[in-house]
């Protein structure tokens, strides 16, 4: 009896396992199916590499380049802004701020990444968006550096909980050794805490990155959701993810601005996916 | 009269709760190596870690009374980095740091400003050779400390303590984790450098303070109950408890 419960419970938990690659693979598949469809009737270098996104043309022009660029300037605009602020504050909540001090900090930075994206979407183009207006004397405030600052701020709990947990995993006795040797705090963080802890920052900074990239809400309230190729950081730009939200709901199931969708979702999501194998990697190559 | 290189008056320490070191008072000379023996719990680690002021990590540690380095508080009128240079730590277990065997070794000096390349060699080499370690890693200074056996990497680290040229070098039970061939080496190279530094050698071995101490003294219970020469105190200790405890009545 006992046997017969013990492989039931097992059984189950396989079945759990594998369902979840199952959801992946299945997703993988739909997306893969409806997003190549589009490549029967539209070349894929007119695709990947056009320069004008006009569905509703005629003909119509599925060029995702401008929509790629958007989603680049914002993604590299918030990577820039959010990589420094967000190793600084693990770093003084890992190593240099006190107990107490610590725990709050913690607390604070979890909560930050429990705000929903629609509020700081909303909170940006209320707050943000008429600083960067008057700040540059542009014309509108809803940029991709608008969007850039209120992603890094989606960002930074992401990547400040991870690098927090390498660089409070670094043994303590290599600090020890470090400042035995009559270094200072900063030259042991610098010079021995770091770098040990640096396949775990990569890791955090490469999953902050698919954070941002991901980000829907967020990006179509404070970009401008211009699909025109963006010339500076400073114009407004429309990313890949905010034009499948914008637009899939006008399309018509099965015509060709239905399938360039897809095919978006399939470009996002070799993306992202390639972003989470380098962070993998990053993780697994001290421990080898 | 020499002036001793290390003066402990009324020492006190504690971590909130029951003091780990009580009312220690004695001093070490210059190029004297001192052993300190004891059962667990009996303060030993606590007063090398007073020594180089890695106490002053712990949050918790209240510390009274004062130590002197060359008739300087090292708390009072010296900066913690400045102590650390001076009275540099050897560890119970090898740590060296995730990087190269050079850059282990070079890690002390080039903190403390040494960027010019050939007196870093230098300065690694003669580190080496003193800790006994040349002529096994000579051929593979690039490759990670990591790689190196326990024995290896405990005389890396004393071979990296050496780089900073301090002054005077602490050990804390450094052969605990080792066999004992690697052990004699270790033994061998702080003999050998008696010569140049002073050394406090910390160690849970009543023999290995007999082999290599000048001095010994013996810690219990925090407290300081017997401090005298070697062959004095194991031929004839003068407290009861150094006797019970040598003879193996406890501990």
């Amino acid at each position: 009896m006992r046997k017969f419960r013990e492989a039931i419970i097992e059984k189950t938990i396989l079945l759990n396992g594998f369902a979840c690659i199952l959801f992946v693979v299945l997703i993988f598949v739909f997306l893969a199916k409806d997003g190549l469809t589009l490549f029967r009737t539209i070349a894929i270098q007119d695709f990947l590499f056009g320069q004008i996104w006009s569905p509703l043309a005629e003909p119509p022009q599925f060029g995702i380049l401008p929509l790629f660029l958007g989603s680049l300037f914002v993604t590299v605009g918030a990577t820039v802004i959010s990589v420094p602020l967000g190793m600084a504050c693990a770093i003084f909540i890992g190593e240099i701020a006190p107990r107490w001090m610590r725990e709050v900090l913690k607390a604070g930075v979890e909560l930050l990444a429990a705000i929903p994206s629609i509020v700081i979407g909303f909170i940006g183009m209320t707050m943000l968006g008429p600083v960067v207006k008057s700040l540059f004397h542009l014309p509108t405030g809803l940029t991709a550096v608008t969007g850039s600052i209120a992603l890094a701020f989606m960002a930074i709990p992401t990547m400040v909980s991870i690098m927090e947990d390498a660089i409070t995993s670094v043994p303590r006795t290599y600090k020890e050794g470090s400042l035995a040797l009559g270094a200072t705090h900063w030259q042991t963080i610098y010079r021995v805490i770091i770098p040990a802890a640096s396949s775990g920052i990569v890791a955090a900074i490469m999953l902050g990155i698919g954070r941002v990239i991901g980000e829907t809400m967020a990006v179509m309230m404070l970009t401008g959701n211009a699909s025109v190729m963006p010339k500076t950081i400073l114009a407004p730009v429309r990313t890949m993810t905010a034009t499948i939200a914008a637009e899939m709901g006008e399309t018509v199931r099965g015509s060709e601005h239905y399938f360039a969708l897809f095919a978006i979702g399939l470009v996002l999501f070799g993306i992202t996916f390639l972003i989470n194998f380098l962070a993998d990697m990053a993780r697994h190559r001290k421990k080898k | 009269m020499v002036d001793p290189k290390i003066v402990v008056k009324d020492l006190n320490i504690d971590y909130g709760g029951a003091p780990a070191l009580k009312d220690m008072n004695f001093s070490v000379m210059d190029k004297e190596i001192l052993g300190v023996i004891g059962p667990a719990n009996s303060g030993k680690t606590s007063f090398l870690r007073a020594l180089n002021r890695l106490n002053d990590l712990d949050l918790g540690c209240r510390m009274k009374g004062s130590i002197l380095l060359n008739g300087k508080d090292i708390n009072r009128e010296m900066d913690a980095e400045e102590v650390r240079k001076k009275v540099t730590m050897v560890f119970a277990l090898p740590i060296p740091l995730p990087m190269s065997i050079f850059d282990n070794i070079a890690y002390g000096p080039r903190r403390h400003g040494i960027k010019d390349k050939k007196k870093l060699e230098e300065i690694v080499e003669k580190s080496l050779r003193a800790g006994y370690l040349w002529d096994e890693v000579k051929d593979r200074l690039t490759s990670s400390a990591m790689k190196l056996s326990g024995g290896q990497q405990q005389r890396l680290c004393i071979a990296r303590t050496l780089a900073v040229e301090p002054e005077v070098i602490l050990y804390d039970e450094p052969c605990s984790g080792l066999d004992p061939i690697s052990t004699a080496k270790v033994e061998d190279a702080i003999r050998e450098l008696k010569s140049r530094y002073t050394q406090i050698l910390v160690t849970n071995n009543v023999k290995q303070a007999a082999r290599v101490g000048d001095k010994v003294a013996f810690f219990l219970m925090g407290e300081l109950v017997e401090i005298g020469e070697a062959n004095q105190l194991f031929t004839a200790p003068k407290d009861k408890r150094t006797n019970d405890y040598l003879t193996g009545r406890f501990g």
